[in-house]
Order: C-alpha cells, then structure tokens, then sequence
C-alpha cells in the first residue's frame, strides 16, 4: 500500500482507553478484542455487540450511468436494488477472480453507495474508475466522510430503537435518519450471522454515539470476535476465502452472479458454473482436539486433496472450525477429511452451511 | 483473567515462561505476559508423564481463539506429572497462570541451568524494553 503510516478511526482513542489490543489490519490500527474474543462473540449472539468498521471504504458512484456502469462491474443484477435497497456483489476481474466482495446500497435514483474492504479500497477504487470512463457517471472516494458501526445481535434493534430514536431498516434496506443531530445511513446488513445493523455516520459525532451505545449496555467487539462470528456462519472472507486467482462459483457464490447482465468476468463465471471448477470451499469442523489455521494442508484417504482458507476455534460450537477449498468431490457435507494442523493429523468433517445455527 | 503479576520466588525465561524450583523438582508454566498475550486460551496440548524436556526447546503448544504459542522449557529434565485438569480447562492458565494454570513438573538433569534464568525484577525490565 502507498501509505505506510496506520491508520486510525474516528474511535482509536475509546478503544484504547477501554483497554483495547490493538493490532495493524489492512494499515489501520484497530481492536481485535477488549474483555476477551469468547465474550465479545457470546454478547453477539445472545444480546448485542457493536463494531466498529470505520476502517472500511465507501464510493459513491452517481451520473446518469450509474446503473450501466455497476451492472458492468457488479456480478449481481444491480436493476434489482430498489430505492433505498442494498444488495451483495462480487467485483471480478477478466477471468472471473474476485477483486473484493461488497455491498451496494441505492441511494437515489442514479446514486449508489458502495461499500469495501479496506484492504482493497484503494485497488476497487482504481478498478472502477478505470472502468466508469466508458459511462456518464461519477466515482468518488467518500470513506472520509463516514465512520462506521456494525450494531449486531438478537436485541440489535430493541437497543438501539431505544438508546438513538431511530426507526431502522428491514434487512437488505437502508434508512436515512438524522442521528446525534446528523445525517447517517443506516443498512439491514451485517457480518455476523445475526440480526442488526450497520450506521455509516458523519466522523465527528462517532464518538458520542458510541458512548451513549456503551451506556446503553451494547458490548464494544473487536475484529476477533468479528472473525469468528463470520465463520461459524461461513461468510467468506476477502484475502482468505476469496482472491482475484478464485472465482465465485468455486467459493459457493454463485448465487449473486447473473451471468446475463454481461459484468466483466460474466463468461469465465458462465464458464466455471457450467462445466464445474476443480476446487470448492467447504466448511468442516474438527472431530476432537486441534484447532485448524488458514494454510493448513487437508488430507482424505492420506492423499492432499486442499487447503484450509480460514480456520478458528468457534466460540458457539467449542470446537475447530473453518472452511477450506477441497477438491470439489470431497466438498459434500459428511465428508470425512484430516487436517495437517502443524504436522498432527486431526479427524475433520464436512459440513453445511452455515456451521453455526441459531437454536 | 488475573492481574498482572511476577512472583518474586520464580525464575523467569526471556521467552515468557517461568519455573519454579524445589530441590530436584520444579514446576513450569507461562507468565502472566505470555497468556495476556496470547489471549483466551481454548486448547492446551502437552507432553506425556515420562518424556523428557530440553531447556530452550518446545514442549507444548497453548492456543487461543487467534493464535498458536509454542511454550518453551526453561530448564531440562523428565517430566513426573502433568497438570491433567487443563485438557478440560484450558483458561486456568489465564485466571491463574502461577498456581492452577501450571503446565508440568520436572526432575531436573540439570539444576545449574537456573543460573541462566532471570529473577523476577530482570524479567519485568525485560518486558518494559
């Protein structure tokens, strides 16, 4: 990356006044846990935890071209995102590899938000705009404007409901609010499995939002527990379980590609869906001891038949969980399987999605 | 988890871990900066009752939720127990490293080797460089 001083968000110093570990993650500084990743991830999926993931980027893609510019882009059917809409995309290149994953929220008749991973802004935001010449359409780089809290959990929308005066989106919607006096966004979208939602807010009133969340009794969650909850519900992770060298079909997304919309990388994808892909990834849980780590060899019948893209242990299922691209014979749930976790060979097993389900 | 702490009567190894020595035998485990480190600890695999352990070489492993720690032994000799009540509670070596949270006791072969270890003040000046 071009700028090799980290970054912070809005929030750094509450996160680091309430005790926070801190780490560097895509060159940001952020927590990866406060009290401890087990009862982060536990406040999520029981009561209410908040994130945040300011460190994500947003463009702004607006002109008369918008939609014919995002349809080219966009693996999913963008004509689809109504008004006050949200929809989850992959950004492909030529060969059908994944640039980023994303969501894209419609903002206006011919203005849409887009939402990124922040270690791939900067690549997206050349990609698009590289790409948007061939349109009657603007792209702007708004992550400055927008802090970023993913409020999540059971009581996601009681909490907040009551501590903000808001009334909140339906899943896959968006709201406009005015929030601490602001203008804010907030999205029916998540990262966790459970319900809640994600508020884009002006930078300057972060920090009392958050505060009157913490008083609230919302638990402060860091990218650890961020990770584990994703995983146990087998959302892919950019850089793990997706790269531009996989395309959707073989990482189980084929379900936000229309082919028919001609995006770039809709025939290598039109491709990979008819005639098959070597590989798929697959979750697996560990049966006993050992807990699987990302680049861990995975063994059937002693032949290597893959590789571990993203593993932990998981807080809800108390076991070693992850999700690997196998040989694509072997991805079918039951499948036995043993990963190499540093040279100890642990019985696994194949799973469905998601591994983790709410009782 | 415990608060931070490093009992004068242990002798610590630069790489984070600690033994306590009495007589022949002597006790190992991780110091309070090695398990605030590495967090929650959620899998703790060790070595058999009988196997032997060499000073500056691994003899298990503990994991948390992120991250996997090989632990060091700071002095050699055999090993007569193991701390069974970790492959059901691995967190007792967070909320109490230097008493329930210990990893094995040792028969020392080599009981000189405590003159390369530090004392308590030495290590916490470690950590503060």
């Amino acid at each position: 990356m071009s700028d090799p001083a980290p970054r912070r968000t809005p929030l750094y110093e509450q996160h680091v006044d309430l005790g926070a570990k801190v780490v560097d993650f895509a060159g940001w500084e952020m927590p990866v846990s406060y009290e401890g990743i087990r009862e982060e991830h536990s406040a999520v999926r029981t009561h209410v935890g908040m994130f945040d993931v300011s460190h994500m980027g947003e463009v702004e893609v607006e002109g008369p071209g918008a939609l014919a510019f995002l349809q080219r882009v966009l693996s999913n059917d963008v004509a689809r995102i109504e008004l006050g809409g949200a929809q989850y995309s992959c950004l492909c290149n030529e060969s059908g590899g994944v640039i980023d994953d994303l969501f894209t929220y419609r903002l206006g008749g011919d203005r849409y938000l887009v939402v990124t991973n922040a270690a791939n802004h900067a690549t997206d935001l050349a990609w698009l705009g590289r790409h948007s010449r061939a349109f009657d359409v603007h792209v702007r780089d708004v992550a400055d404007r927008y802090a970023m809290l993913a409020v999540q959990g059971p009581h996601a929308r009681a909490v907040l409901t009551a501590a903000l005066k808001v009334e909140l989106p339906p899943r896959f919607h968006i709201s406009h609010p005015r929030i601490g006096g602001r203008p804010a966004l907030v999205a029916g979208t998540g990262y966790t499995g459970e319900d809640g939602v994600e508020i884009l807010l002006d930078p300057e009133i972060a920090v009392p939002i958050w505060v009157e969340l913490l008083e609230a009794g919302v638990v402060p969650c860091g990218l650890g527990a961020r990770d584990t909850l994703r995983l146990e519900v087998c959302f892919p992770l950019h850089g793990n379980d997706l790269t531009p060298e996989r395309n959707p079909i073989e990482a189980g997304l084929g379900w936000c590609c229309k082919e028919e919309t001609g995006f770039i990388g809709a025939e290598a994808i039109a491709t990979a869906r008819a005639e098959g892909t070597a590989e798929k990834l697959a979750p697996f849980r560990i049966e006993g001891p050992g807990i699987p780590r990302e680049g861990n060899p995975v063994l059937a019948g002693g032949e290597a038949v893959g590789t571990v893209s993203s593993g932990t242990f998981s807080p809800s299922l108390e076991v070693g969980a992850g999700m690997a691209y196998l040989r694509s014979d072997l991805a079918e749930p039951g499948t036995e399987l043993e990963i190499d976790v540093r040279g100890k060979h642990r019985p696994a097993r194949v799973g469905s999605k998601p591994l983790y389900k709410r009782s | 988890m415990a608060d931070q702490s490093y009992p004068e009567d242990l002798r610590y190894h630069e790489e984070h871990d600690w033994v306590r020595i009495e007589g022949e035998e002597a006790t190992f485990g991780i110091t309070w900066y090695a398990q605030d480190s590495l967090g929650e600890v959620v899998f703790y695999e060790g070595p058999e009752a009988g196997a032997s352990v060499q000073k500056d070489s691994s003899y298990a492993e503990v994991e948390s939720v992120k991250a996997v720690s090989d632990v060091i032994a700071p002095m050699s000799g055999e090993i007569v127990a193991i701390n069974d009540a970790l492959a059901d509670a691995p967190e007792l070596i967070n909320t109490d490293p230097y008493g329930e949270g210990w990893l094995i006791k040792v028969k020392l072969s080599h009981p000189e080797e405590a003159e390369q270890l530090l004392g308590a003040a030495e290590y916490r000046k470690l950590l503060d460089s």
